[in-house]
């Protein structure tokens, strides 16, 4: 068995304990402790998330831990190759920042009597860390399955917080989508266990071909996926659901939570079976990302308010990530590669992650200081809130991208398969979407820097730490275009290893 | 015809009627009790697998049982949560549809206008 517990294995346990003993924890202390223990255990999951990170990046191989030592295909292996450890950092670094921002919503102030909302988000912020520590760690299609149920699980509660009807029904369309997609995938484990006998990621992709059963599991799970990802034309529960929550929470969904089932896309067709999407269904995937882009731009376009245009924004954003399937499919062996092009879409989940909950969080303020957040009526909120404004413009940089971003650096990246792979039409799609994307930033941001029709008149303070938070994650999504220069081939690590086992 | 065979039968069956009422019903209660239908069926799907790929002498794989008892258990607490959101919903609005009865709604500040 090539298969066994690497030294640092242990880590990746800890990395999914630490925020089910936090849940625990403040299920037992009550909701006046919830926060404090996020305090603690957030900041210590993003430094847990780093050293895995250093670690798999410094050795060049994936950790690994086999659960009670009993080995796949009975037993369960948690793996961290180079995808999941950048994702793992990325999705730590914004859920402590949105944890700083959340400090004022759902902060828990001394001698205050418990209330409900601050304890449901602060456990929900905990097991969302938790789910998608699982679904990067997962080392069999069940596991992830039982992940992304997690994920599901707190996302839901997640966008009707503060209980009014119209988020509750966006919670219960949500759900019953994310339920029919997940019992989609369900049956796809089913399907893929009664042919092959394993659900184990290296064990199946080893056994795996082509075969009615495959093709059968493979389409409804990706399907499945695709309805949680809310990709085009499965995307019409995000946009109520996002625009709805509350901004520390519609940040959350929206730069992390999408990104669980999209990893597990990515696990499917980059780990499970690579040779099996072929030149037509990389197509057809990437067409549903092209739809996905103009759909979501056009329509972002044609929003008054604010959060229903950062919420389509992320519909169109989403499409970009699919357009790398039929880039990094290598035109001589039919085979999904660790390449140029899976590099840029992870980098593009990413920095969408990062600017997105950075202008999530700006739109938030926005809300708070004038009352509403309608879009013709933004006139001088620049100036009365200039940091929270810049933020949300680098936000838009990156989503754009802008050098140099991470924006930038995907869809360079992403050009630049094209080039490789002779695939002019995808390069239009992504230059277009650009265009787009910065017609409707335009928008917003002219509105914003025009002065007011009357003067303006400030509903509620904005408390500084809460801008810094939100320009926090612009920045970093402004520089992670320099991640050109570091560690940006940690993605391919691990991923040889795995063909190479295969091929033993 | 077998009983592993009648078995399937019955589960693809039960997942046809489940994704029909899941997807033409209006009505979420409906809704989720389509979607257990539909679960029920996926079960025994599970447990056709775990009958076919028993090793001889056995009554059935138990690898397949384990997952089947997880799906169970996280298809228990999706539609408990599911009918606490339409109770909420109720308590909200006296109504528990999906529908949106008045497009342009009454107050464009609300986040599903």
């Amino acid at each position: 068995m090539p298969d066994a517990t690497t030294t640092d294995g242990a880590l990746l346990v800890l990395a999914i304990v630490l925020p089910a003993v936090g849940v625990l924890l403040s299920f037992v202390l009550g909701g006046r402790y919830a926060e404090r223990i996020a305090c603690v255990l957030l900041p210590s999951g993003f430094i847990l998330a780093t050293i895995i990170f250093a670690d798999v990046w410094q050795s060049g191989h994936r950790l690994v831990y086999i659960v009670g030592d009993w080995k796949p295909p009975l037993g369960i292996a948690l793996r961290a190759d180079g995808l999941s450890a950048a994702m793992m950092v990325a999705m730590a670094i914004v859920i402590c920042a949105v944890a700083v921002f959340a400090h004022a919503d759902f902060g828990t102030r001394a001698r205050s009597p418990e209330a409900r909302a601050p304890f449901a988000f602060w456990i929900l912020l905990m097991a969302i860390w938790g789910a998608m520590n699982t679904v990067f760690l997962g080392g069999d299609l069940f596991t992830l399955y039982v992940a992304i149920e997690l994920l599901t699980f707190a996302a839901v509660p997640l966008v009707c917080l503060d209980g009014r009807a119209e988020t509750l029904q966006a919670a219960l369309r949500y759900l019953l989508f994310a339920l029919l997609g997940s019992i989609f995938y369900l049956v796809g484990t089913a399907l893929l266990y009664g042919s092959y006998a394993t659900l184990d990621i290296v064990l199946l992709s080893r056994r795996i071909h082509m075969e009615p059963a495959t093709l059968a599991a493979a389409t409804l799970m990706t399907v499945g996926l695709f309805a949680k990802t809310a990709l085009f034309p499965l995307h019409l529960w995000l946009p109520p659901a996002h625009a709805g929550a509350p901004a520390a929470a519609s940040a959350v969904l929206s730069a992390v939570v999408v990104k669980g089932s999209f990893f597990i896309v990515v696990r499917l067709w980059f780990d499970v079976m690579p040779g099996m999407l072929g030149p037509a269904g990389a197509q057809l995937f990437g067409a549903l990302g092209a739809a996905a882009i103009v759909f979501g731009n056009v329509v972002a376009l044609r929003q008054q308010r604010l959060k229903l245009l950062i919420a389509y924004s992320t519909v169109a954003q989403i499409g970009y990530l699919f357009l790398m399937f039929p880039l990094a499919l290598d035109t001589v062996s039919a085979q999904l590669q660790g390449s140029g092009a899976l590099t840029g879409g992870m980098l593009q989940a990413i920095s969408h992650a990062t600017a997105k909950a950075a202008m999530f969080m700006a739109a938030g303020l926005i809300y708070v200081a004038l009352g509403h957040d309608r879009i013709a009526e933004l006139g001088g909120i620049a100036r009365a809130l200039p940091m929270t404004i810049f933020a949300f413009g680098l936000g838009g940089v990156s989503l754009i991208g802008l050098p140099p971003s991470g924006g930038f650096l995907a869809k360079w990246l992403l050009l630049e398969a094209t080039v490789a792979t002779a695939q002019w039409w995808w390069a239009l799609v992504i230059l277009a979407g650009g265009l787009f994307t910065s017609c409707y930033m335009f928008i917003v941001l002219a509105r914003a820097v025009s002065p007011p029709s009357a003067p303006l008149k400030l509903r509620g303070a904005v408390p500084r730490y809460q801008e810094a938070a939100a320009l926090t994650l612009a920045l970093i999504s402004l520089l992670l275009g320099l991640v050109a220069l570091g560690p940006i081939d940690i993605v391919e690590v691990g991923r040889l290893e795995s063909t190479m086992v295969g091929s033993r | 015809m077998n009983a592993a065979t009648l078995f399937g039968l019955c589960g693809a069956a039960l997942v046809g009627f489940g994704l029909y009422g899941l997807v033409t019903n209006p009505e979420p209660l409906r809704k989720i009790l389509a979607f257990n239908l539909l679960g029920s069926g996926v079960f025994l799907v599970f447990g056709l697998v775990s009958r076919r790929a028993a090793a001889s002498g056995l009554g059935g794989d138990p690898v397949p049982q384990a997952m089947v008892i997880t799906a169970i258990v996280v298809a228990f607490a999706a539609t408990a949560m599911a009918i606490a959101l339409v109770l909420r919903l109720l308590q909200e609005t006296g109504r528990s549809t999906l529908s949106v009865d008045n497009p342009g709604g009454t107050d464009t500040d609300r986040g599903n206008s």
